[in-house]
């Protein structure tokens, strides 16, 4: 479904990724793990068609998003839940997630519909002003925002920033369920004992390089992995 | 109390109301501009005298009727606003703000030498007189009734268009977060040109209303200008509310200000008034 091929990407004078490549299939849920400054938001930036890169592709479906505009990446079918969430902190909740259904304003009642079921909570908080909900609280409502526009493939941005220990949980909790629902999802993280248990692949990504790719059972059990990143 | 609290005196208080509707919406499309775009148009006013002249013209010179003329001169106003932003703003869209403002002062200029050399210094009335409303005792320009209804019913429109609406909610929300929209799957720069185009608009719909009340020449827009900028600003400048808010003050100091003493003291004390709040509270009345 999404085919990152051999791309370099920088800001200004200081390159950020070489080379990265990467494949995520319909269905599968992969996430590229590694240290804080690797890349890792840089490589979702670039599929959002935030930054360009300065070489290789990317692929949606067999399709170059190299003359793709920014704006119109969502429409394709890929959507974001960028790094700190991101909400619209004077909006309510539910202007929120409207603003996610911009490109699908026909759909907007049944998803909603479908993003309430998922997180009751939101429900419950939708005239709330976004800026004044709990992290928690705003990570599920970044999450319904992408979701409002039916992506093909949700691109998740450190989740877990940022969120007490606690709420971490039940947001992966989250994920495992976004992804057991059959979406295509590719999540970036440093917290990479959690995600290896949510996931079915993975990516290394550590100095804009990728350095070691796998099933998540794999690289939790890599030695490299276990010793540099786990503590083990 | 009774000496003071007499008849003429709400006479005063209910024109005040009425001059503060059609400062709100003077503020509005200011404020639009400057809550989303984060540019201030120094020149608006000058963009509400292009759309006086426009009404004058059409209807003065080439008879058009009178609401035809108001509604060609809203959308020419609109589509200045559109060319201002296009051809002005975008390219120092991520310049410093002391450009931004030389840039409009600039088009502020240029905009009234144009209408002078144009149309001439002459002062032009419309030559349309709307009939007096009496109440008992007080009387009111019928110019000034309907600006107000026209101006609240702006206001009113703006209000809906930005809460209930795909437009407005990202009109509100480029405001906040102008980086993201993308992801929204929103094109900034084409929601900056459409609501370089409602403020223009805004400005067409006041000059409409304006041109009922008063002769336009090229230096008009310095009349009420400096007034918008500083209701904008005692309202804390982006704040569409308290702008709102700000405009039936201002306005209650003009008015009442000049029944108890002369029509210019009152705007002498208005501005005292804005002096003062802003040692008080620099950042507007209304600002956290």
């Amino acid at each position: 479904m999404l085919r990152v091929a051999n791309v370099s990407a920088g800001y200004g004078g200081f390159q950020a990724l070489f080379g990265v490549s990467l494949d995520v299939n319909a269905g599968e849920s992969v996430a590229v793990i590694g240290p804080n400054g690797a890349g890792k938001t840089t490589l979702l930036r670039l599929i959002s068609k935030l930054i360009m890169p300065t070489s290789g592709d990317v692929l949606f479906n067999g399709n170059s998003l190299a003359t793709v505009a920014a704006h119109e990446v969502v429409a394709r079918g890929i959507a974001q839940v960028p790094e700190n969430r991101r909400l619209f902190p004077r909006l309510t909740a539910e202007e929120n997630l409207r603003m996610g259904a911009f490109t699908a304003r026909d759909k907007y009642a049944e998803r909603l519909e479908q993003v309430y079921a998922l997180f009751p909570r939101l429900k419950e908080r939708r005239q709330q002003l976004a800026g004044t909900m709990s992290g928690g609280e705003q990570q599920m409502c970044a999450i319904g925002r992408a979701m409002m526009s039916g992506p093909k493939l949700l691109l998740l941005d450190e989740p877990s920033a940022g969120l007490a220990p606690v709420v971490v949980q039940s947001i992966f909790e989250l994920v495992r369920r976004i992804c057991a629902q059959g979406y295509t999802v590719l999540i970036v993280e440093q917290n990479i004992r959690q995600v290896l248990k949510v996931v079915s692949r993975a990516y290394l990504l550590d100095a804009g390089r990728i350095v070691q790719s796998g099933t998540a059972a794999e690289l939790l059990a890599a030695p490299e992995i276990q010793k540099a990143y786990l503590g083990l | 109390m009774s000496d003071v609290f007499d008849i003429f005196l709400l006479e005063a208080v209910l024109n005040g109301l009425l001059l503060g509707g059609l400062l709100a919406l003077l503020s509005l499309g200011l404020n639009l501009i400057f809550g989303v775009i984060d540019v201030v148009w120094i020149c608006y006013a000058e963009l509400i005298m292009c759309g006086m002249y426009c009404v004058y013209y059409l209807h003065v010179q080439y008879h058009w009727p009178l609401l035809l003329a108001m509604l060609a001169a809203i959308g020419v106003v609109a589509f200045l606003g559109y060319i201002l932003h296009q051809f002005v703003i975008r390219p120092v869209l991520s310049a410093e703000p002391i450009n931004q403002l030389l840039v409009t002062g600039g088009v502020l200029f240029f905009l009234q030498a144009a209408a002078t050399l144009v149309f001439g210094i002459e002062f032009r009335n419309l030559g349309v007189a709307l009939p007096s409303v009496h109440f008992g005792e007080m009387s009111f320009s019928g110019a000034r009734l309907v600006a107000f209804a026209t101006a609240l019913g702006g206001v009113v429109a703006i209000y809906l268009l930005l809460t209930r609406t795909y437009l407005g909610t990202a009109i509100r929300a480029i405001s906040q977060d102008r980086s993201i929209m993308p992801l929204m799957g929103v094109d900034p720069a084409k929601i900056f040109a459409i609501t370089s185009a409602l403020g223009g608009g805004l400005a067409g719909l006041a000059a409409c209303l304006l041109v009922l009340q008063y002769d336009v020449h090229p230096a008009i827009g310095l009349s009420f200008g400096p007034i918008t900028f500083l209701i904008c600003v005692l309202g804390g400048l982006g704040n569409m509310f308290g702008g709102f808010i700000a405009a039936f003050i201002f306005a209650q100091f003009i008015a009442v200000g000049g029944f108890f003493f002369a029509v210019e003291w009152g705007y002498v004390i208005a501005f005292i008034f804005f002096i003062a709040v802003m040692f008080w509270r620099p950042r507007g009345i209304f600002s956290k």
